[in-house]
């Protein structure tokens, strides 16, 4: 849960309700990205998400190499990864 | 240097570790390190034993499942087993055990609990489900907490009536400040925690520099990032320094982030005090909806018991968690406590610090020990 994870905006879904579909470590879910809307999102972002919120823009190698970290970590990312995949944000 | 291979980038490591071996010199330094996603780096990477011995690193109070007192969780699980109540939850606190079981003891008593990965999923299931009535069990520092204040705003937008949430969230600033007016622990410095900091900046973590006169230097999750951290963290004391300084730039800015900040603030206030396990009450530290949001805050719309419960007294989780024992240096640990049957809660996260030991860090130990490396 306090593992951000980073995935790449891939398409804007609906601005009024700040839905994106993003990739994850090949896993496409719907994030929101109203807590960055600031810095203006566009698909090829890479976003660091935390419970399903976009928290900061980050550049693709910090993304990879976080991603590498996360892989690390065994059970704690294969529990992430799980979560993700049974999310269903609208 | 036998763990060193592995690093991204090995050189870099020893370059690092020379750097900190030669300002630490003969003295002897303790770090804390505050988040629970760097005790499992330096648990993973073994870079305790990477460092010389006059650089101790403790571990601290950032592990947001960790902290949760027993009497919480048997709040939670009063509420999951009230009639009509779907209750909602990361996956990670199922296995907390409070004084009468875990939420998994729960579900399996007939409550309706469900895993779910964000509060916008326990949302989801509120508006499928209108004649339930859908509890979300909010927790975490403010890493998570921007997230939930969105969600309640939505719901508040949407008019979903049927949605609340059980908030447990804190924040980091004030056990820090508990941690440096304890008399058990003289600390030279912190390695300040990344994800939260994208959140709220490096501003809030002034006082433990200007007040306490101590240096913290906010590290990101990689080994190097760490060494990089703790490199910083010396050379301020060689300098004869202290300030707060950032090694993690790639994620984290000076003013954090003001949209999540603002939604924060818009939804929450501070509770007077609340408890945290093993640092007792500590006042300002916790978040509640603000009375506005009264129809979304379930701790006013359904009866929560609000008991305190005592730690088991063969738990040491209190003393992990703010630094006074290492989890080896428990009584209970990898016997009676282990990751499939915890105690504590320091065994239930994969990032507390006793499953990170438990997990990886006994290998690197014991491999330490025989090449004399560890005393």
């Amino acid at each position: 849960m306090c593992l951000g994870i980073p995935g790449e905006v891939v398409e804007l879904l609906d601005a009024g309700r700040h839905l994106a579909k993003v990739d994850v470590a090949g896993v496409r879910r719907n994030i929101n990205v109203a807590l960055i809307d600031d810095e203006g999102v566009v698909p090829g972002d890479w976003v660091l998400i935390h419970v399903g919120f976009a928290m900061a823009k980050i550049d693709e190698a910090e993304a990879q190499s976080t991603l590498e970290t996360l892989r690390q970590m065994g059970q704690a990312y294969t529990d992430e990864m799980q979560a993700v995949v049974g999310s269903q944000i609208a | 240097m036998r763990f060193v291979d592995e690093y991204r980038d090995p050189a870099a490591a020893r370059a690092l570790v020379s750097y900190i071996t030669e300002l630490a010199g003969d003295g002897h330094y303790k770090f804390m390190e505050i988040c629970g996603g760097h005790t499992h780096t330096i648990y993973r990477h073994g870079i305790e034993h990477l460092l010389p011995t006059s650089v101790e690193l403790v571990h601290g109070p950032g592990c947001p499942v960790c902290v949760i007192p027993m009497g919480r969780i048997d709040d939670a699980i009063a509420v999951s087993l009230q009639p009509g109540i779907i209750f909602t939850s990361f996956g990670d606190m199922m296995r907390v055990p409070g004084s009468q079981g875990s939420l998994l003891g729960a579900r399996a008593r007939g409550a309706d609990i469900r895993i779910v990965y964000s509060p916008l999923d326990a949302l989801r299931i509120a508006t499928e489900n209108p004649d339930r009535e859908v509890v979300f069990f909010a927790v975490g520092f403010e890493t998570t907490a921007p997230s939930t204040a969105a969600t309640v705003l939505r719901a508040r937008s949407d008019g979903v009536m049927n949605f609340s949430i059980f908030s447990n969230h804190v924040v980091i600033g004030p056990p820090l400040r508990a941690i440096l007016e304890s008399t058990d622990l003289s600390l030279d410095g912190f390695i300040g925690p990344g994800h939260v900091s994208t959140v709220i900046g490096q501003l809030p973590y002034l006082f433990v520099a200007e007040q306490y006169h101590k240096p913290l230097v906010t590290a990101g999750f990689e080994p190097l990032d760490i060494l990089q951290a703790i490199a910083m963290l010396m050379a301020q004391i060689s300098e004869g320094r202290c300030s707060v300084e950032n090694q993690y730039t790639r994620c984290v800015t000076e003013a954090g982030n003001p949209r999540a900040l603002a939604m924060m603030d818009e939804v929450f206030e501070l509770r007077p005090t609340f408890e945290w396990r093993g640092l007792g009450y500590i006042p300002d530290s916790a978040l509640r909806p603000k009375a506005e949001f009264a129809p979304w805050d379930a701790e006013r719309r359904f009866e929560v018991p609000g008991v305190r419960v005592e730690d088991p007294k063969a738990c040491q989780c209190g003393e992990v968690l703010r630094g006074a024992l290492k989890p080896w240096e428990c009584k209970v640990f990898g016997t009676a406590c282990t990751p499939e049957t915890p105690i504590g809660t320091c065994m239930v996260s994969a990032e507390g610090a006793c499953a990170a030991y438990y997990n990886f860090g006994r290998l690197h130990r014991e491999v330490a020990v025989t090449m004399g490396g560890v005393s």
